[in-house]
């Protein structure tokens, strides 16, 4: 493997904001009020849109840089604009989410980073430096942020922790495969995008429902409820 | 190709046409029309794909084995929006559905079919992915259509867990796209099937590995495999019951469908093409098929409600079919297709009767659900030959599939078949205990028929009682060629 300091000026960057995007992860696994917690994601969401463009530039894909754009536009701007609007509606924006342990759960978040390179450290198709790391911490960030929405018990968190998901995913498809096609990421973004409506829509009728939107509070169904 | 493109474009047309028409009884008969319409289309298709072989270009590809559920995916969804008719005709009847919520209703029902078709006839495994996720999206706001507590529970478990699974298998796909991307020379068609499976035995085989176990735990959560099924009773049991009849005849088979085609691919790579049992990729689907075999059957006895009694049976049957295709070889590739065909059609019949049965006793509780022949003897019937079937008696085609799997298990892996002689037995009886009083008893005072429509479950039922008897050859062909397609060898 290379050293760090030994790759180009770009591919340094490249991991330097991958490894950003890492902490962002988890920072929105520590963070507990709601409007903080949505500012933290559309964070993540301009890092993910400027590692995508410096990838474009890398490579010289003009491809790329139309996911670069969709990106910026759906991941750090419409829908984080969407929540919080929501979240004020709903009057919840102040609201804090608080998990039960938080240092447990950090610790925890930390055990999965080293889990995800040692899952991803002995295959040789992953040995060029970049994409072992890159695999590695988007894995991170996917099982980060599972672990972020089984610990949350809002829906808007939940929400961002669905979505800082497909954020690791993305992440995933630039930094190891330089993308997927277009026609893919079309599809995935009109799929992102028309979830982050949907689940607007769920909040009202939660609401509605149950006067509140602590998930805790959804325990009707449960096989051993009966 | 132009009847691949018609069958597509119904749906379509229907999920747009229908969310602007208001009115519930113009918008029901458009549903069945566009659905017809597409039926007769993939019957077009499917003469086409029989008399001349593969059909496709680069972005579309059917062949006999996505031909077949292209077929019956049409076919069901054409009944199930006839039935859908009358039933849902009842429910905006006794208010509890308003009719700006039935246009919802029958564009997002197009709109899932869509998804269902897109899903088999594309080439592009990146689509399979998308058009999974959208079929998603399109139930889930179906599965809250009532607002009740409940349903709105149901259905934001529907969505989280189902939307986590589904983004597993995003990542599996992007794996297998970094694995094709070393081979394939041109990166475009990468994902394409066709190119991957070409080649399949070039792929690294550390990163298919990994890439199969991301993918069948996100579509086999959608399958419906424990221990992440969760969602599935729920959402069937919640939502209206046209949909629990699409959801468990088509959306499951569906996913099912991609976790072979990735199996097929992934046992290239590990240079086990056609075999499977001795691969990790054939023992980790028996596994999990024989664990959700066994668990559905247990949860078949503790259940109160009728529809989540028959969406466990639905879990119990994927799982049978899951361990049907991870055990591998031509006699039990064969008989999972056979299964998967009478499934579906048994399962939807049930849903259609399941569903008057709880119009008729205004309540989805058994046991306030009592005297079915004697109310309504169609019904009830309905019910208990429709039980029956997917009981697996003889004569009905379960029994045949599932005699098919149980040679194959003797053959290939003897001490599972105790397992499953077990697991079938414990399906049977929870399916029964709870059966006899519904169907007969003392009809309750009061209790009066509804207007429903059996026609559909007359015709599943009929299907299924002649797959049953004899397998008509034309299809017996079919089931041959997708067999060679996934094992390698045929039966026939």
């Amino acid at each position: 493997m290379q050293q760090y300091s030994q790759l180009p000026l770009i591919e340094q960057a490249i991991l330097t904001l991958a490894a950003m995007i890492l902490a962002s992860s988890l920072a929105l696994l520590a963070q507990s009020r709601v409007v903080a917690t949505i500012r933290l994601f559309a964070w993540q969401g301009v890092l993910l849109a400027v590692i995508t463009a410096l990838v474009a530039l890398d490579i010289g894909d003009a491809q790329l840089l139309i996911s670069a754009l969709l990106t910026l536009s759906l991941k750090a701007l419409f829908i984080p604009w969407l929540l919080v609007r929501q979240a004020r509606l709903l009057n919840i924006l102040k609201d804090s989410d608080a998990s039960i342990r938080p240092g447990l759960i950090l610790l925890m978040g930390g055990a999965l980073v080293v889990f995800c390179y040692s899952v991803v450290q002995p295959i040789e198709v992953f040995a060029a430096s970049v994409t072992r790391n890159a695999v590695a911490l988007s894995l991170a960030v996917v099982m980060l942020s599972m672990l972020m929405l089984i610990t949350r018990r809002k829906a808007v968190t939940q929400v961002v922790a669905f979505m800082a998901l497909e954020n690791g995913l993305f992440f995933a498809a630039v930094t190891t495969t330089q993308g997927m096609p277009l026609v893919v990421e079309l599809g995935v973004a009109f799929d992102v995008m028309v979830a982050a409506v949907i689940f607007g829509v769920f909040f009202f009728q939660i609401r509605d429902s149950i006067g509140s939107l602590d998930i805790d509070e959804l325990v009707r169904l449960s096989e051993s409820g009966e | 190709m132009n009847a691949l493109l018609l069958t597509l474009a119904a749906p379509v047309v229907g999920a747009i046409l229908l969310a602007l028409l208001p009115g519930v009884r113009v918008g029901a008969l458009l549903n069945i029309v566009f659905c017809a319409a597409g039926f007769v289309a993939s019957l077009g298709l499917a003469s086409g794909v029989l008399s001349t072989g593969p059909v496709g270009g680069a972005e579309f590809y059917v062949d006999a084995f996505n031909v077949y559920l292209i077929v019956l995916t049409a076919f069901v969804g054409l009944t199930t929006a006839i039935f859908s008719r009358s039933y849902m005709g009842h429910e905006v009847g006794s208010g509890r559905v308003t009719t700006g919520r039935m246009r919802l209703y029958h564009s997002s029902f197009q709109g899932f079919l869509l998804t269902m078709l897109l899903g088999l006839s594309t080439n592009n495994l990146g689509i399979l992915w998308v058009s999974l996720e959208g079929a998603t999206l399109a139930t889930v706001l179906l599965v809250s259509l009532y607002r009740t507590p409940e349903s709105i529970e149901a259905a934001w478990k529907y969505f989280v867990l189902c939307g986590v699974g589904i983004a597993q298998t995003l990542f599996g796909t992007v794996l297998v796209y970094l694995a094709a991307a070393q081979v394939v020379p041109d990166t475009e068609p990468a994902l394409h099937w066709t190119v991957l499976l070409q080649h399949a035995d070039k792929l690294d085989p550390g990163v298919m590995r990994i890439a199969f176990v991301f993918l069948l735990v996100g579509y086999g959560t959608k399958v419906g495999l424990v221990p992440l099924h969760n969602w599935l009773p729920d959402a069937h049991s919640e939502g209206p019951t046209p949909m629990s009849a699409v959801l468990s005849g088509l959306l499951l088979n569906v996913a099912l469908y991609a976790i072979v085609r990735v199996k097929m691919l992934t046992e290239g790579a590990l240079g086990a093409a056609g075999g499977g049992a001795g691969e990790i990729t054939g023992k980790l689907m028996m596994g999990f098929g024989l664990i959700s075999f066994i668990v559905a059957g247990l949860f078949l006895h503790r259940q109160r409600d009728i529809k989540r009694l028959y969406s466990y049976s639905s879990i119990e049957h994927m799982g049978l079919m899951t361990f049907a295709f991870g055990l591998g070889g031509p006699l039990a590739t064969f008989g999972a297709l056979l299964h998967m065909t009478v499934h579906s059609l048994t399962k939807s019949a049930i849903f259609v009767t399941v569903g008057h049965a709880s119009q008729i006793a205004a309540t989805q509780l058994m046991e306030n659900i009592r005297g079915l022949i004697r109310t309504q003897p169609a019904v009830g019937w309905g019910l208990l030959v429709g039980t029956l079937a997917i009981a697996g008696f003889p004569p009905f085609g379960v029994f045949i599939s599932e005699f098919l799997l149980l040679t194959a298990t003797m053959k290939s892996a003897p001490w599972l078949a105790l397992p499953l002689l077990t697991g079938l037995a414990v399906a049977f009886a929870g399916l029964f205990r709870h059966l006899q009083p519904m169907v007969f008893g003392d009809r309750p005072e009061g209790q009066a028929p509804v207007k429903a429509s059996l026609m559909p479950v007359l015709i599943h039922l009929l299907m299924v009682l002649w797959l049953g008897l004899s397998i008509p050859l034309v299809l017996a062909r079919w089931f041959d060629q997708a067999t060679i397609l996934i094992a390698g060898t045929g039966l026939l």
